[in-house]
């Protein structure tokens, strides 16, 4: 492996002080004139939060906006699953938060792994998004006299939350959607559903157009433009089991990746630590509980290890509230990383509960026995329906069973402080870039992220590409365009043509589990090889005996779920490559050779405060590693503690 | 008490829009009770490639029951028997050993099939883009808290937004009507102030559209409310016929 002889990579942070930064970049930033806007085109991959928050707000300006999204409709984009609630420096609450207390929790709960000016910006326009979101008619909780709620999550002490129930993200995605629509009807967005991209066109070096697959009819189509925007979401799916929907994938960033953009800290992983148990062998996701719960849950397991117990059964004192215990200025609200350490310390010490012992109690006696039955339905009615629904368990009568769970992935192609990839006019947005969450993000703040970047930031700096770039015209008859088509449609054909006998959800199932056993909440030098070893051998195998049956020129499910898979099993070495070569560990990525006494992270500045952007070599080179230093002028990197 | 089924299932294959469709029936054996709906449909694909028969098309996303992707009409009911439950959350505990499942796709007009229990619903996208937004760019909002919205509104306007546009009460009505998902979208926001100056004709853009697509008329059957996993009531169904009413009458 390539390491730190590369040059390092330049965020190009605007210069001047933190609280300034965005403004004074702004002003600096080449505008396009009103009337010239009609002549770019600008493609928007993704109709999440991220993509269509942009594609709305480009169309506003007046670009010609074509969007697209593997889903049925634009709405159905897996933002829409999002449940707590969204951050923003309000301090409606009086309760001293302000944009440096948003900045400051951010870049801790990160584990100093962020790059600050980002973190900063996107802290001070927080408070735009609600006003942005409550203008659409994005009906948030209210108090009483009518104005905005505002609830608790974790590695926080302050109440900055907004929400809508159990279902912020629903709300927050149809107020995109609808704005979305809204230029759709004036003709300024041509919406592309059930289309799925496959790859990136990049022309003389500057990203100009995609290569989708029409999902109904199987042709592939081709679309130039003078940028392209990502905003397709996470990885997570890569461990198989996970709280993301089944369509997500990693399929639009990697193919990016093949084609010149870097792909920033896969190995920042998050996992969840509330979400329902797996049951069985045929279990196809993992549901969240939101972190919302842990507002009025007490976490806890029994004193005595084995415990065969029902929960009714055993008594307070023979109660171990671990969290409460180990963190006590923090409690339930301990930030994921460090809440999910915990659970998978006590089960794997025996003390787990349920069948299984993968398993810990969430329990709402005390906050029923306080607020009444009623108030807590409230506010976590669909929560409780949907548990009751998939585990026939009543939550109010008795305590849930939760156990962490892939969520979140902090990772994501890597972008400059413009939101751009080191790929000219290719910009990242969303969960699918890098960029503000440094190894480990807090809840409530990804819905933020997405809409920060795509209504405030993109609309912005996309224009300063423009403005500043010579673009030579280019349309889809261009020699790069026929080649990348047809590699594409070349690629669909081996697929096909394996005819083996292993189905392609056998192989993601294999591949969740090497990453899930060696690349999920703890892992170490020695089970990262294996890991490594493992996919290689399951990568060789899928492509010498998968079973993708069908035509490539209609509809074709299995199909879809091949290249993705084909996709994840490349990049699942990566990501435990990037895993392996952190010889620290840093919020989610917890290497077990690197810990303090009290099993918390133990980082290595020293060595390691940078971002490591892996650039792609070749089909059978390995990857290069590059980095790009982490500066922190406002906040000293310091042990975390939520003790 | 066993917990596995074995299960009898009547499932609508059709190649493609154009081709004739008709049921196929497969068996499966050992289903757990804790599988979800969709969960046994999985198991039923990977056996039918394992066979070399192609699986069966049906679309899902999220499987929690939120995202609206998913859909079948479950012996004849639009997301099987639970009230409020769509298909992905619907577990198979609600089923017996030796029970026959007969598994659809939407019928309805408006709502083409693509393959096997794949339906095109892009027409209640095309109902959103007429009107049901409000027309504020990026970057002109107030204070969140400048407009003061009472709870009780607030919390009206959340319980109609939470339509997830499935299309089970097109599904579900025997004149395919779309006016639930209609008017669960007018009544959001003819109970917001943000709502309040396109009231008129947003209510009238929607409905024109919505007959345009090939929607039925409504005759009050309520099998629409019966089937919504979402829980979004007729009261809709009436504040939207007052919006339409007072929309025409105050017309210029
Ligand atoms: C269950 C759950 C609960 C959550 N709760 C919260 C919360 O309370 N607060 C919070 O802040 N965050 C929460 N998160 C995280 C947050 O929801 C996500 O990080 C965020 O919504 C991602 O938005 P996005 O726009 O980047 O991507 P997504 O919403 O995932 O959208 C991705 C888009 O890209 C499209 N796409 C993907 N690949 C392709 C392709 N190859 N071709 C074409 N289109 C493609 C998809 O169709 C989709 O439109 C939650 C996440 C989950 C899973
Ligand atoms: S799959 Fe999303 S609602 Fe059923």
């Amino acid at each position: 492996m390539t390491t730190e002889a590369k040059p390092v990579l330049d965020g190009r942070i605007p210069a001047g002080p933190m609280a300034d930064k965005w403004e004074l970049c702004q002003r600096e930033l080449k505008l396009v004139a009103p009337t010239n806007k009609r002549k770019y085109d600008i493609i928007v991959v993704g109709t999440g939060l991220a993509g269509g928050s942009a594609a709305a707000s480009l169309a506003e300006l007046g670009y010609n906006v074509k969007a697209f999204c593997f889903q049925d409709s634009a709405r159905r984009a897996h933002s829409i699953a999002a449940q707590g609630g969204i951050n923003a420096a309000k301090n409606y609450q009086n309760d001293g938060d302000s944009v440096w207390r948003l900045f400051y929790d951010t870049i801790k709960g990160g584990d100093f792994r962020s790059r600050e000016a980002n973190v900063y910006r996107l802290a001070q326009l927080s408070a735009n998004i609600i006003d942005q979101c409550v203008a659409q008619g994005v009906p948030f909780a209210r108090e009483y006299g009518g104005v905005l709620a505002n609830r608790t999550f974790g590695g926080v002490q302050v109440s900055r939350t907004f929400y809508a129930r159990g279902q912020t993200g629903q709300q927050l995605l149809l107020g995109a959607y609808s704005a979305l629509m809204r230029q759709v009807n004036l003709g300024k967005v041509k919406m592309f559903p059930r289309r799925e991209m496959l790859d990136l066109v990049v022309v003389d070096g500057v990203a100009r157009g995609i290569i989708c697959r029409n999902l109904v009819n199987g042709q592939i189509e081709t679309y130039a433009a003078h940028a392209v925007l990502l905003c397709t979401g996470g990885y997570g799916n890569a461990y198989y089991l996970s709280t993301n929907a089944k369509g997500c994938n990693v399929t639009a960033a990697w193919r990016a990746y093949k084609r010149g953009a870097m792909f920033a800290n896969p190995c920042y992983t998050q996992i969840h630590p509330t979400c329902i148990p797996v049951t069985g062998e045929y279990q196809s996701k993992l549901t969240l509980m939101s972190e919302s719960l842990r507002n009025d849950g007490r976490v806890w397991v029994p004193l005595k290890a084995d415990d065969t117990r029902s929960p009714e059964q055993i008594p307070e004192a023979e109660r171990d509230y671990y969290l409460e215990r180990r963190y006590p200025s923090y409690g339930n609200m301990a930030p994921r990383d460090v809440a999910s350490r915990a659970a998978k310390e006590r089960c794997d010490a025996g003390f787990g509960v349920g069948s299984s012992k993968q398993a810990v109690y969430l329990d709402f006696t005390a906050a029923i026995q306080r607020d009444g039955e009623s108030t807590v339905r409230a506010k976590y009615g669909n929560l409780f329906d949907m548990y009751q629904k998939i585990t026939a368990e009543d939550p109010y009568k008795s305590p849930m069973r939760i156990y962490p769970a892939i969520h979140y992935t902090m990772g994501g192609l890597w972008v400059d402080y413009y939101l751009q990839s080191n790929v000219p006019g290719l910009f990242v947005l969303g969960e699918a870039n890098f960029s503000d969450h440094g190894a480990n993000r807090l809840g409530a703040s990804a819905l933020m992220q997405g809409l920060a970047d795509g209504y405030f930031v993109v609309p912005n700096t996309v224009a300063d590409h423009l403005a500043t770039r010579k673009l030579t015209p280019v349309s889809t008859d261009h020699p790069e365009f026929r080649r990348c088509q047809e590699e594409t449609t070349n690629r669909i054909k081996k697929l096909l043509s394996i005819s083996g006998k292993r189905t392609v959800e056998s192989f993601h199932r294999a591949l969740g589990k090497i990453l899930w056993e060696y690349c999920g909440m703890s892992r170490s030098a020695k089970g990262l090889e294996v890991a490594i070893q493992k996919i290689r051998g399951l990568r060789t195998e899928f492509w010498q005996d998968v079973r993708v049956l069908g035509a490539s020129n209609n509809f074709n499910q299995d199909l879809e779920h091949a290249g993705r898979v084909a996709d994840f099993l490349e990049f699942g070495e990566v990501l435990a490559q990037d895993a392996l070569t952190r010889n620290e560990s840093c919020g989610g990525h917890f290497r077990e050779e690197y810990q303090t006494k009290d099993n918390d992270t133990l980082r290595d500045d020293q060595n390691f405060q940078h971002v490591a952007a892996w650039e792609y070599a070749g089909e059978n080179a390995p990857a290069v590693r590059r980095t790009e230093p982490l500066e922190f002028t406002e906040v000293k990197p310091t042990q975390r503690s939520y003790k | 008490m066993s917990d596995t089924l074995n299960l009898t299932l009547k499932v609508w294959r059709q190649a493609s829009p154009s081709a004739p469709g008709e049921f196929k029936t497969y068996k499966v054996y050992d289903i757990s009770t804790h599988m979800s709906f969709l969960e046994m449909l999985d198991v039923l694909n990977e056996d039918l490639i394992s066979k070399g028969e192609e699986p069966i098309a049906f679309d899902h996303d999220c499987r929690e029951g939120i995202c609206g992707s998913c859909s079948l009409m479950i012996n004849g009911q639009a997301h099987g028997p639970d009230r409020t439950t769509t298909t992905c959350q619907l577990h198979m505990r609600r089923f017996r050993s030796g029970d026959m499942i007969v598994i659809e796709p939407w019928r309805a007009r408006a709502f083409p099939v693509i393959r096997d229990l794949v339906v095109d619903r892009s027409a209640f996208d095309r109902i959103m883009t007429a009107g049901g937004y409000v027309s504020v760019n990026t970057g002109n909002a107030v204070d969140g808290n400048a407009v003061l919205v009472p709870k009780q509104n607030a919390d009206k306007a959340f319980a109609s937004a939470t339509c997830i546009g499935c299309g089970a009460c097109v599904a579900a009505c025997k004149n395919a009507s779309a006016m639930l998902f209609v008017s669960a979208k007018v009544s959001q926001f003819a109970l917001l102030p943000q709502g309040q100056p396109e009231r008129s004709q947003r209510v009238e853009a929607m409905v024109a559209k919505m007959d345009e697509e090939g929607f039925g008329g409504c005759t009050n059957t309520n099998e629409c409310e019966a089937a919504c996993p979402a829980g979004i009531t007729v009261d809709n169904i009436a504040r939207l016929n007052r919006e339409y009413i007072r929309a025409t009458l105050t017309a210029e």
